[in-house]
């Protein structure tokens, strides 16, 4: 690799590579993310590498193995240019024929195109995909167009151009003066001002500053982070570099769980890339700016996202949180001024830079810029990783999208915020999604999970289900957030077991309170919030497992019961198959019965029954 | 016990206290637990207070003092794997393994964990067996993957 030691030496190499990659008169490119690797992306890969080699076409044809494409549900994704053609949930088995119709006599396989809920028709193009249409993939775009372990392809983008700029034609001051006008606000969830942020780090004297790029993606349902630093992890760099140089930092850590192994991995390599390449190391193209970066792995702690206690962790320590009235962004690392963003906001830097703060606050709405990558999951049909602009509502984010509700089944909330956040009912789906709707109506934005809940999710399941999460994960330094989140898990047990009486309510909703007003770090303050918002729009629900001892969605083990209705059962003999703890006995084409002691309520049979015959009591 | 490896896993961490972490893993992974022995070597090393490195290796989750068994089966249960009916797939894997999250069979052949997101939301439940992830998961689904592991107790084959 060669090593670049000026902006007039990056355009050099931007167009060697241009020239290069002219030659290929086709890209294949098959999607690398987890999802798709669950898939089996990793064997279509390899075929693909063997027959193309095969028919000697490694010169005209390029293979890639891209980062996520977002679309994870109809994975593993193959995509074909120049055509455009994307074919969805490709096997290993049918390598062959796309490289024997579509490469070579360009026909397109019918059977692996997406096909529209609505229409029925097959789609040939990813962009006329419902999915992909309403979106706006400014950030996440790139990682179905580049190999993420291939610097060239970054580059080939214009990668590192944002930072050429900064280095040479802007100051420090014009850095932060351009973010601050872009109104970029922190993509990790809280949402403060990231020029305010980078601009208190400036201005604290000192020699020795860091900046840390957080991807301790800790919200269960949310994984936006891990497939932007898995997808493109020289983006990141890159608007680490340009925060570093407007900050005065040399030092800068990616802090990454260790359960994401391969994001680890590809930023490893992208490091190691952009060390050798100039980008990071002593006087970075030729600037005078020395900075580099290291990565620091996490142990499978949720609290590790807040900002104090990921700075115990990088130093060693357990990730306990300390009090917040000195701010991290000047007694952080080490007691340094420290600047910590969200891998999201860090991807969005090199974008502002070089296309302006006022292309870039031109989009959203007046207090919330930009676009915003949600993690569309649960129950809807269409899951994946979305970018969209803010502002835009919840009805046409989980309905256009989405595509609405799996299995015809009714639509009735949507969690966002993870455990700090709450559940939105049905009815507000006008909302429009930025930071400050969201708070109001007693949610927030979060780091980007969206989980689609229908009228078989059990919200006092899904209350008691986050307060067990976060009771597992309070580091126990403080004690409202260690014994109170203990008590509300022992109550919300009770609820799901039809214990309770009038004044369980009122004792939950003031444990609450308390645990919210006199906890020490962000994840105790805002522990209770999805008790609340479901007691809020839910209640009923609540009211009905106290009350009437059932609960209404049919998943509480202890209030429900499963039967075979006699008049519906055909005796197909679907759910005696299914059934994992033999539960279910009968005769073929006679009725079957379930054995309620043996049964474990897990609702396989019911899924299995075509005649709808498995009724919940 | 042989704690060459260890040494070895400190270099390429450069002795650093800001790898410690990385340095655990590296150890978990090489002797399927934390070993004692090798915690002290690291406190020496690093120049720390071997209780300070306990501390560190009982707070997070990741790291056990234990033997862990030979082949690891994950089970993620983040609020997309749960609203999806994740709790079904723990019973299951609890019944067919005789063991609960956290622990190990007896023949140190498996060892089951549940964790609370594996960032593989949108094919939920997602399950981890010895690094391969199996998505979509369902009651009976597990059950078969079981069967297959017990006949062939030296990992599942899909």
């Amino acid at each position: 690799m060669r090593k670049i030691k000026s902006a007039s030496d990056l355009e050099r190499w931007k167009e060697d590579i241009l020239t290069k990659q002219k030659k290929h008169e086709m890209v294949l490119s098959v999607c690398g993310g987890t999802a798709c690797h669950a898939y089996g992306c990793k064997e279509v890969r390899d075929r693909f590498a063997k027959v193309i080699q095969k028919i000697g076409g490694r010169h005209k044809i390029r293979l890639m193995f891209t980062g996520c494409r977002g679309f994870c549900e109809k994975g593993p994704i193959v995509t074909i240019q120049p055509q455009g053609i994307f074919y969805q949930k490709v096997q290993e088995k049918d390598v062959p024929l796309i490289l024997s119709e579509t490469i070579e006599k360009g026909k397109v396989l019918e059977h692996l195109l997406y096909e529209d809920g609505v229409t029925k028709q097959k789609v040939t193009s990813e962009k006329d995909i419902p999915f992909y249409q309403a979106q706006r993939r400014l950030v996440l775009g790139s990682n179905g167009r580049i190999e993420p372990t291939k610097i060239e392809d970054y580059v080939e983008m214009g990668g590192y151009q944002a930072l050429a700029k900064v280095l040479f034609k802007m100051n420090p001051d014009q850095i932060i003066d351009e973010i601050k006008v872009s109104k970029l606000r922190g993509r990790g969830g809280a949402g403060f001002p990231t020029g305010l942020k980078w601009e208190s780090c400036r201005n604290i004297p000192g020699d020795i500053k860091y900046v840390i790029c957080n991807c301790d993606e800790g919200d269960p349902g949310a994984y936006m982070d891990r497939s932007l630093l898995e997808g493109n992890p020289h983006s990141i760099l890159e608007g680490m570099i340009i925060g570093a140089f407007a900050m005065g930092a040399n030092q800068g850590f990616i802090y990454v769980r260790h359960e994401y192994p391969l994001a680890c991995r590809n930023a490893e390599v992208a490091i190691t890339q952009a060390r050798k390449a100039g980008f990071l190391g002593k006087n970075i193209l030729g600037s005078g700016f020395d900075f580099d970066v290291e990565i620091a792995k996490g142990g499978g702690a949720f609290i590790c996202g807040e900002s104090t206690a990921l700075i115990a962790s990088i130093e060693g320590r357990p990730g306990e949180p300390r009090s917040k009235q000195i701010h991290t962004v000047e007694q952080g690392l080490w007691g340094k001024p420290t600047s910590i963003n969200n891998v999201e906001t860090w991807a969005n830097v090199p974008l502002i830079i070089q296309k302006g703060s006022q292309w870039f606050s031109s989009i959203g709405t007046e207090k919330s810029k930009g676009t915003k990558i949600f993690s569309l999951v649960g129950k809807v049909k269409n899951t994946g990783l979305v970018e969209v602009p803010m502002g835009m509502t919840l009805k046409e984010i989980i309905f256009d999208i989405g595509g609405g509700p799996q299995n015809g089944k009714k639509i009735k909330a949507v969690q966002t915020g993870g455990p700090s956040g709450g559940c939105i009912p049905a009815s507000l789906f006008n909302l429009p999604v930025d930071y400050d709707s969201l708070t109001q109506v007693g949610s927030m934005m979060g780091s980007g999970g969206m989980i689609v809940m229908d009228e078989g999710t059990c919200m006092v399941d899904v209350a008691k289900y986050f307060v067990h999460f976060l009771e597992e994960e309070s580091c126990g330094k403080c004690l409202p957030c260690r014994e109170g989140l203990k008590r509300m898990g022992e109550i919300l047990d009770g609820i799901t077991e039809g214990k309770g009486n009038e004044e369980t309510l009122s004792l939950l909703e003031e444990l609450a309170t308390v645990v919210a007003d006199t906890s020490l770090c962000g994840l105790g303050k805002t522990a209770p919030n999805p008790v609340i918002s479901a007691l809020r729009y839910f209640r009923q629900e609540f009211e009905e497992h106290l009350y009437q001892k059932r609960c209404p969605a049919a998943v509480c083990p202890s209030l429900i019961r499963y039967s075979i209705s006699e008049s519906d059962c055909t005796g197909c003999g679907a759910c005696k198959k299914v059934c994992p703890t033999q539960a279910i006995e009968g005769e073929k084409k006679q009725n079957h019965r379930i054995l309620s002691e043996l049964c474990s309520k897990c609702g396989s049979c019911k899924e299995v029954c075509k005649a709808n015959a498995v009724i919940v009591l | 016990m042989n704690l060459e490896p260890v040494g070895k896993i400190i270099d390429k961490h450069q002795c650093k206290r800001t790898a410690l972490i990385s340095i655990l893993h590296d150890i978990q992974d090489r002797y399927h637990h934390l070993p004692k022995e090798a915690l002290k070597k690291v406190a020496s090393r690093l120049q720390m207070d071997p209780n300070d490195i306990y501390g560190v290796a009982t707070f997070y989750k990741s790291f056990s003092l234990i033997p862990k068994g030979k082949h690891s089966i994950t089970l993620c249960l983040g609020t997309a794997c749960h609203v999806r009916g994740g709790q079904n797939i723990l019973r299951e894997l609890t019944k067919c393994l005789g063991i609960g999250p956290g622990q190990t069979t007896k023949d140190k052949q498996f060892s089951l964990n549940a964790v609370n997101c594996l960032g593989v939301c949108a094919i939920g439940p997602v399950m981890l067996v010895d690094g391969k992830f199996y998505g979509e998961m369902n009651p009976v689904k597990t059950k078969r993957m079981m069967e297959k592991l017990d006949t062939n107790r030296s990992g599942v084959r899909s």
